[in-house]
């Protein structure tokens, strides 16, 4: 006989698929975005900034920075499950705070762990686990957005130097970070390069007037002759695959993150039709309004659902990043009409900062364009299905 | 210095429990947790190991679900931890808990047990200081902040008026408030290792205890909704900071 009646937040009880530990890992997050980070997110978002070393201090003393990482004992602190199931947590409270855990644990991070040297890595994991160093990734530029490889930024060789220049734009954190992961192009084709930002000849200059992910920093870096010494490079990574992979492992972060966006909408929503009074009835009570939450309702649950089953297919080992692509664009574009639909039931009162859900849908207007925009996944996806490549 | 924190297993500590048809609390089902109240207790037991060494047991008892609520005390940074769990303790009243407790306690001395002021389901505020008096230490309740001095106890006590400030030999029993520190968030690290640290589970028979001395020596006859509160005052807006601050004052709260 089925047990008590389902959780609207958990239409499916996803809950029941998950380990003991698993389920603590989601717990601790989201007790630790309600108790210290939404109290204060909504200023944040207002006042268009982030205080990210502040954040970074709590979040690596709770072990968010690079959580899905090994560590000094060799093995991760959380699988990918639990990685997920966190970043879930952290963008149900803002798209921005995931994005930092993103830049720094999927991007930064992970970069100098898959394709750094023992040096590399024993100067920056440590720091960067601790959120005593933040980290940023450039890959993107004013030029250069879905199609990287038309980069402009170049690194030459000068003796047993390198010699970095170009402009990075986009770059999530870059104005805050103490190490910059940048790609460029070389004599020997895209190379990756570890650059300290108080190097002489780095500069970050903050975009402004953002009407998305304002909660969270996001610079243009200008590299002027910076020179750097020969063992700067990433030694693992040659060509493009490089920043691709990180993209990878940091999209597989955003499948599951959207669902929190998408969860602190439909919540927010519930709650307001029950209570919303409108011809003498909650608006609840409207054949219209309940499709609207229903719909909300099955993104959330599908889409939970299938980053799931992604996550069990990475600790297996199985996962491809065709499939990383079926989420990120399922569930960031789910999770966005939940957000409209969401802003809908709460009509005017909708548009205010009051409430999260138009915070969150015009955050996740960014998490559509970032990590491969929306088209590109579907051009993914497309050539998966018919092995033509569309896109270039 | 070896602590022993007591961590009581409440149902939904955030939400209304539910009364069983024999007035008892419903403690069956999933949605426990660690009592909120006993964390300050853990806050700061953790940070007196932290300074002056030795290690933090947590002791509970209750159904075999609030294991979790140990493995939430383990998670926070508890060293150890024990579970007394046994059929014959289902409606164990006051007395019947600081029985309990008392002999794990004879069982695995410590320097120091510290308690909340009351837990957040039951409200007698009276175990504490019952296992102090059967086990024979001091106790000093209501305790805001401890510091160790040559091995004995500086404490400050919470009292209407202010704080008394108490001397206090060791072993002894305390009870904290929630003003006394702010406890902290486990670490997945935490999370992780906590099903590797060691946890006891004991029945009655594990501490010599009878079952006749734990039989309830109090029943619950009958139970009745609070009376909305009398009188009270709703306070305008715009007059409103005026008009507290003058309550408050004629409170003597300022
Ligand atoms: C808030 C924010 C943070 C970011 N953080 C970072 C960061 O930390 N590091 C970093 O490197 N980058 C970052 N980015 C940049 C992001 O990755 C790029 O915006 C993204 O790759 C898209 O590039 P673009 O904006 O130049 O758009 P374009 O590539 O110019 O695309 C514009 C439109 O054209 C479409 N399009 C382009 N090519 C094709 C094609 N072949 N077929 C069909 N449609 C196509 C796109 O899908 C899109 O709809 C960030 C962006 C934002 C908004």
């Amino acid at each position: 006989m089925p047990s008590a009646a389902p959780d609207p937040l958990d239409l499916l009880d996803l809950d029941a698929l998950l380990s003991e530990e698993e389920r603590q890992v989601r717990d601790l997050a989201r007790s630790w975005v309600r108790e210290r980070v939404l109290p204060e997110l909504e200023e944040w978002f207002e006042r268009g900034v982030f205080p990210a070393r502040e954040i970074a201090k709590e979040l690596g003393q709770l072990g968010f920075l690079g959580m899905q990482l090994p560590d000094e004992s060799g093995s991760p602190t959380v699988g990918p499950v639990g990685y997920g199931l966190a970043e879930l947590e952290l963008e149900a409270g803002d798209s921005g705070l995931r994005s930092f855990v993103s830049v720094q644990s999927a991007l930064a991070m992970f970069a100098i762990h898959a394709f750094g040297s023992d040096e590399q890595r024993a100067e920056w994991l440590p720091p960067m686990r601790a959120g005593e160093a933040i980290g940023c990734f450039g890959l993107s530029e004013p030029d250069a957005g879905s199609d990287p490889g038309s980069m402009r930024t170049r690194a030459r060789r000068d003796g047993g130097d390198w010699v970095l220049s170009g402009t990075k734009m986009w770059i999530t954190n870059g104005s805050c970070a103490d190490v910059a992961i940048v790609w460029a192009h070389t004599d020997e084709g895209i190379r990756g390069f570890v650059v300290p930002t108080d190097r002489p000849g780095v500069r970050a200059f903050d975009i402004h007037r953002k009407l998305s992910l304002r909660a969270s920093v996001t610079s243009e870096l200008a590299f002027d002759d910076v020179r750097l010494p020969g063992d700067a490079v990433l030694p693992g990574a040659h060509g493009l695959k490089g920043p691709l992979s990180c993209l990878n492992e940091a999209r597989y972060g955003i499948v599951w993150g959207v669902m929190g966006a998408a969860r602190a909408c439909l919540d927010a929503a519930l709650n307001y039709s029950r209570e919303r009074i409108q011809f003498d009835r909650p608006i609840a009570s409207f054949q219209l309004t309940q499709k609207k939450l229903a719909d909300m309702a099955l993104a959330v649950a599908t889409g939970t659902l299938l980053a799931l089953h992604l996550g069990r297919m990475k600790e297996a080992g199985r996962l491809r990043p065709e499939q990383v692509s079926v989420g990120k664009l399922n569930n960031t574009r789910a999770a966005l009409e939940v957000a409209r639909t969401a802003r809908s039931i709460l009509g005017a009162n909708g548009i205010t900062l009051e409430y999260p859900v138009m915070r969150h849908m015009t955050n996740l207007e960014s998490v559509l364009t970032y990590e491969g925009t929306e088209e590109v996944h579907t051009l993914v996806v497309g050539q998966t299905l018919t092995g033509i490549r569309a896109f270039s | 210095m070896d602590v022993v924190v007591f961590a009581k297993y409440v149902p939904t500590p955030e939400g209304t429990p539910e009364l069983g048809p024999d007035h008892l609390l419903v403690r069956d089902g999933g949605d426990g947790a660690l009592d909120p109240g006993d964390t300050y207790g853990l806050e700061l037991g953790l940070r007196l190991v932290e300074a002056h060494g030795g290690e933090v047991t947590v002791v509970s008892m209750g159904p075999a679900g609030a294991i979790a609520a140990v493995q939430r005390a383990l998670a926070m940074g508890a060293h150890r931890g024990v579970l007394v769990t046994d059929p014959a303790l289902r409606g164990a009243d006051a007395l019947a808990t600081a029985r309990v407790l008392a002999a794990c306690l004879r069982r695995r001395p410590a320097d120091l047990v510290l308690a909340g002021i009351e837990s957040t389901d039951g409200y007698t505020g009276t175990v504490p200081v019952t296992v102090a008096e059967l086990l024979g230490i001091p106790s000093v309740t209501a305790v805001r902040a401890v510091e160790v001095v040559d091995g004995a106890l500086r404490v400050e006590r919470q009292t209407e008026e202010g704080a008394d400030e108490v001397a206090c030999p060791l072993p002894a029993l305390l009870t904290v408030t929630a003003g006394a520190t702010e406890p902290r968030f486990p670490s997945l690290k935490g999370i992780m290792g906590a099903k590797q640290k060691p946890v006891e589970t004991l029945a009655l028979a594990d501490l010599g205890i009878d079952v006749e001395d734990v039989r309830p020596t109090q029943r619950v006859v009958a139970v009745a909704d609070a009376p909305p509160p009398a009188g009270g005052e709703i306070v305008d807006a715009e007059v409103g900071i005026a008009r507290i601050a003058d309550l408050l004052v004629e409170a003597k709260v300022l």
